[in-house]
């Protein structure tokens, strides 16, 4: 199959039973949305591990260029008062 | 290891008509494992064959009981599965074809064709779709129970075969001429699945479930649907009736019988 015949690739985010969020579980190749979802149901959810799915063309999602990495991030390293770690609770509040 | 040996009641037989069309279908989508035009297509078609051999286990355990009720040995899945003789099994022919639409080709060309592989599914399941959401009412609680699971994976079977199929038979040259012979292959085969006999009225007597001849309205509408869809049309009825739910099967059934039954024939009780 040439790159032009080859199916688009498609990356499949999962909702859990439990959870509330979608979280990224893969990726595979479907001719289009429709059935990107029922390969999405056959591949990523036989064990019982879904509730919902999402399809995402992976052409259609940009990307922070890992090049950019340190520029990006690693200037919050030395940043710890943005943690919210210095307040002090009050005793109502538990578990926090 | 030899056959058993049975005397099925009318009820008996009406359960191991259905179980056995999930099993021997079930056995021709096996032979795609590992075969099929994509690995996400390779999931599907197994995910598949696992749910029609979990219906037919349920349904056969079931018959196992009933055909001690009425007097009969109490036999287990396994010995229905693999040790019974051809004449004994009871599917509707359409489920025992090899994979291809030509007759001559199949032996070549395992696993074989899919566009013929999806078209039988979506025929199989549109028509398993039919009798599940019937049987769900089934006067027979355990039988009821069977038909409300399995309606589920019959609706998702439906709906992947389906689109395929509107996407073979509105899609390329090739893809279309394809659709269109395993549909000239398939369509002869059609009318078993809904032709009457005792073992019908005596269902519906007892509310056991449908005649097969209830379902036929329904299939009709959505298979005709899925077919427009696929810019193709309902072949013309054809003279030919197939047998297999009586007992009288296709050349092809003691070859797919011996491959599935070997084992068990040659090492009796074998589990792993």
């Amino acid at each position: 199959m040439s790159a032009q015949q080859e199916w688009p690739l498609w990356e499949v985010f999962v909702r859990s039973r439990a959870g509330l969020d979608h979280k990224h579980c893969g990726s595979l190749h479907a001719p289009d949305a429709a059935m990107a979802i029922q390969m999405a149901r056959e591949v990523y959810t036989r064990r019982q591990e879904g509730s919902s799915v999402w399809v995402v063309k992976a052409s259609d999602i940009t990307a922070s260029d890992p090049r950019d990495k340190d520029m990006y991030f690693d200037p919050m390293e030395d940043k710890v008062y943005r943690h919210p770690t210095f307040y002090k609770l009050p005793d109502a509040v538990d578990h926090m | 290891m030899t056959s058993i040996t049975l005397k099925p009641s009318a009820e008996v037989r009406y359960v191991l008509r259905l179980a056995d069309a999930a099993l021997i279908l079930s056995q021709r989508l096996s032979e795609w494992c590992g075969h099929a035009p994509v690995l996400e297509e390779d999931i599907a078609l197994t995910n598949m064959a696992l749910d029609l051999v979990g219906q037919s286990r349920a349904l056969l355990t079931h018959a196992g009981q009933l055909h001690a009720r009425a007097g009969g040995p109490s036999y287990d899945e396994d010995q229905w599965a693999f040790l019974r003789e051809e004449r004994d099994f009871f599917n509707p022919t359409i489920c025992e074809l090899p994979n291809s639409a030509d007759d001559a080709a199949h032996v070549r060309s395992r696993p074989g064709d899919f566009a013929f592989t999806v078209l039988r599914n979506l025929m199989v399941a549109t028509w398993l779709k039919q009798a599940w959401t019937r049987l769900a009412q089934s006067t027979d609680p355990e039988i009821a129970a069977i038909a409300a699971k399995a309606l589920k994976e019959a609706r998702y079977h439906q709906q992947h075969n389906g689109d395929w199929v509107v996407r073979l038979g509105d899609g390329t040259e090739e893809s279309r001429a394809r659709m269109q012979r395993a549909l000239q292959r398939l369509w002869p085969y059609v009318s078993e699945l809904f032709e009457d006999d005792a073992i019908d009225e005596a269902a519906a007597a007892a509310g056991l479930g449908p005649r097969s001849s209830e379902l036929r309205e329904a299939w009709d509408a959505e298979i005709t649907a899925v077919l427009a869809e696929a810019t193709m049309s309902v072949p013309g009825q054809s003279p030919f009736r197939s047998t297999g739910r009586r007992g009288v099967h296709s050349e092809h059934m003691g070859y797919l019988l011996a491959e599935m039954q070997s084992l068990q024939r040659a090492h009796p009780g074998t589990v792993w």
